[in-house]
């Protein structure tokens, strides 16, 4: 990494030490992040215990599973498995869903906080997070209470006559959305931002001075400065979405699994089949790490070109 | 009682936390591993106050949640924990229990003759009852008058209901109902019988609004379902908050459970935990645990200690021609993971 010019003689007097100063991050990082995914990746490729548990012997069962369907007895010929496919493709279309309405609200919101003056927009950025100051439970709890079909929004909107009956927007997809993009929607709104408020304006008037449109500006010289915002936002709504629970569990009835709940069963559910959920949660990651290194990737072409 | 809120990152909590078990054992304490909130904080003081044991108390929220704990470590520090009946019968196959001795509860006797052998538990070796009850479902009287003493209000509910059931997240309560509706056996191998139960299930979902455990009596209350998969106490619960329920004993049977006592195996304070159960096996003691939680207990001479409203609650008095109760039974391996593929099929 780059070090900035001011913080060279800084930093050039504490390298002696540098070892000892990151040795308390690389324990952290490597005891609560690296271990438990080795443990994870170990349990994937072991047979399982019934009950919970794992035989220490080699097995592919778990990655076997999860690809082939070999009929509810096990002993038909494998064809492709379909149901944990569905099961990620739901989980993946919500969490772009999420990323995309948080994008298409935050984005705007960002930018109006951004343009404010420098005294009021401390008090907008205050008034972001307010909301957050209470646990995500309470608040997808309370989500629940809104929408539900005597609730304040339906009794509302027909005490209004906008709707003779009451919508039934509980325990469906719907609902689901909005949990999630409610719950994720500062994590876009900040980095926007903050990548917005560092942008000069002046740049905005030179393209427009050149003839350019204003979408031509927002399309070419705005949106290039302010992408690694954009990307960042997308990047903590996108994860964390997808591993969500409490949204579907709760708004959308846990009828269908996504791919958190689908993991949980594996360890809690009556079989605890830990394999699989290892195995499981290793295609996720691999999945999520494959998406951001895509993204990296294609952003360093686009610095380039 | 099963909660589902708990992530991956919670169990690998739990797998990292076993390397690091193995509390020393102590004259004067006692280590309970227990459901929330289900035993009254006051009757520990009391214990406390009577015997001068220290007690410490951990909680679970799902029967499996304590088997995945004690698994990966935890076992060896803690003395008693307080399963399921289904969970008892795993845990003596896992070989987690110890052992009760002939004679070394004094108030063994207290025990309704009808809990003294048990299925998960023949002979009673490793457990004492806590508390026990039923699980069938209720029905809001303001939007069906019907029948209700049927199953078929869950797997196929009259117009009214469609769309506003909801289900417990329980795979045992619902396999052993909906086996009920087909009337075949529990754990059945029957290739014909599995396929007729994946089937039921499959066509039942569109008709359910929702699986929830800890939210069942809300659901209930609030409104956002006309008809719940419940225990019986919860139940009750529900009616005393203002739902307009009753609960219903099917004809096709009626599912009951039992969570107990057990004295779990390399206990680091053996000698108090047999204390601490024979504390729960006097009348007054089972008895504030019965009117904190109101389902019922199986110990002699409680009836009278309860409170009015407990002693008659319909919810803990079956009608004389209700069919007697069925425990959840511990399937094999192979029906297991056949339970466990429609299981998953239910929630695609």
């Amino acid at each position: 990494m780059a070090e900035p010019a001011t913080g060279l003689a800084i930093s050039a007097s504490f390298r002696p030490l540098r070892v000892w100063l990151l040795l308390p991050s690389w324990l952290v990082i490597g005891f609560f992040l690296l271990a438990p995914v080795l443990v994870m990746l170990v349990y994937s490729f072991l047979t399982k215990e019934f009950r919970g548990g794992v035989i220490w012997e080699f097995s592919l069962a778990a990655y076997d599973q999860f690809v082939f369907d070999r009929g509810l007895f096990g002993d038909e010929p494998p064809t492709i498995e379909w149901t944990y496919i569905t099961i990620f493709a739901r989980s993946i279309t919500q969490a772009a869903l999420a990323t995309v309405f948080c994008l298409v609200i935050g984005f705007p919101t960002a930018f109006f906080i951004a343009t404010r003056s420098p005294a009021t927009r401390s008090i907008w950025l205050f008034l972001v997070t307010v909301p957050y100051w209470v646990n995500l439970l309470i608040r997808t709890v309370s989500m629940k209470f809104l929408i539900r079909d005597n609730g304040p929004l339906n009794e509302l909107l027909l005490a209004l006559g906008v709707i003779s009956e009451p919508l039934a927007m509980i325990n469906t997809n719907f609902a689901v959305q909005l949990g999630l993009f409610y719950s994720y929607l500062p994590f876009m709104v900040l980095p926007v931002y903050a990548s917005v408020e560092r942008y000069d304006f002046s740049l905005s008037e030179a393209a427009a001075d050149l003839y350019a449109g204003r979408w031509t500006i927002l399309r070419r010289v705005l949106l290039p400065v302010v992408r690694p915002g954009i990307i960042a936002g997308c990047i903590l709504v996108f994860v964390p979405s997808l591993g969500a629970f409490l949204a579907p569990d709760l708004l959308g009835g846990a009828k269908n699994f996504m791919i958190g709940s689908l993991i949980e069963e594996q360890f809690k559910g009556n079989a605890g089949n830990w394999p699989f959920g290892a195995a499981a949660s290793m295609i996720l990651l691999t999945l999520v790490l494959l998406a951001l290194l895509l993204l990296v990737r294609q952003q360093r072409t686009t610095e380039a070109g | 009682m099963i909660t589902k809120n708990r992530s991956v990152l919670a169990v690998l909590a739990i797998a990292v936390s076993g390397f690091t078990a193995g509390t020393a054992a102590a004259e004067g304490k006692l280590s309970i591993y227990h459901w929330f909130e289900y035993i009254p904080q006051e009757l520990l003081d009391a214990f406390s106050a009577e015997t001068g044991i220290e007690v410490t108390m951990d909680t679970y929220d799902s029967n499996e949640a304590m088997l995945a704990t004690l698994k990966a470590g935890k076992l060896g520090s803690y003395d008693v924990a307080v399963p399921g009946d289904y969970m008892v019968e795993i845990m003596i196959g896992e070989g987690m229990l110890d052992m009760i001795a002939e004679g070394e509860l004094a108030n063994v006797g207290n025990i309704e003759k009808q809990w003294l052998d048990v299925p998960f538990d023949p002979g009673r070796k490793h457990s004492i009852p806590y508390q026990w009850g039923s699980t069938s479902f209720s029905v809001n009287r303001d939007v069906y008058d019907g029948d209700i003493r049927t199953t078929s209000i869950i797997f196929d509910p009259p117009e009214e209901l469609k769309g506003r059931v909801n289900i417990l997240d329980a795979q045992g309560e619902v396999m052993l109902l909906a086996s009920m509706h087909l009337g075949i056996p529990q754990c059945s191998t029957d290739r014909d019988q599995l396929k007729a139960l994946d089937e039921l299930l499959q066509g039942a979902k569109q008709h359910w609004a929702s699986f929830n455990s800890d939210g069942a009596k809300d659901v209930l209350v609030s409104g956002d379902a006309a008809v719940g998969m419940i225990w019986n106490g919860f139940s009750a619960k529900a009616r005393a908050e203002g739902a307009n329920i009753e609960y219903s004993y099917p004809r096709e049977g009626l599912i009951v459970w039992m969570d107990n006592v057990v004295l779990l195996k390399d206990a680091p304070n053996r000698a108090n935990a047999i204390r601490f159960m024979d504390f729960l096996l006097e009348p007054e003691n089972i008895a504030a645990v019965t009117n904190f939680a109101q389902y019922s207990a199986g110990v002699m001479g409680v009836t009278d200690l309860l409170d009015d409203a407990l002693k008659s609650q319909p919810e803990s008095i079956p009608p004389a021609d209700a069919p007697a109760g069925t425990f959840v039974q511990v399937c094999d391996q192979a029906t297991q993971e056949v339970y466990d593929a429609i299981w998953t099929r239910l929630k695609k």
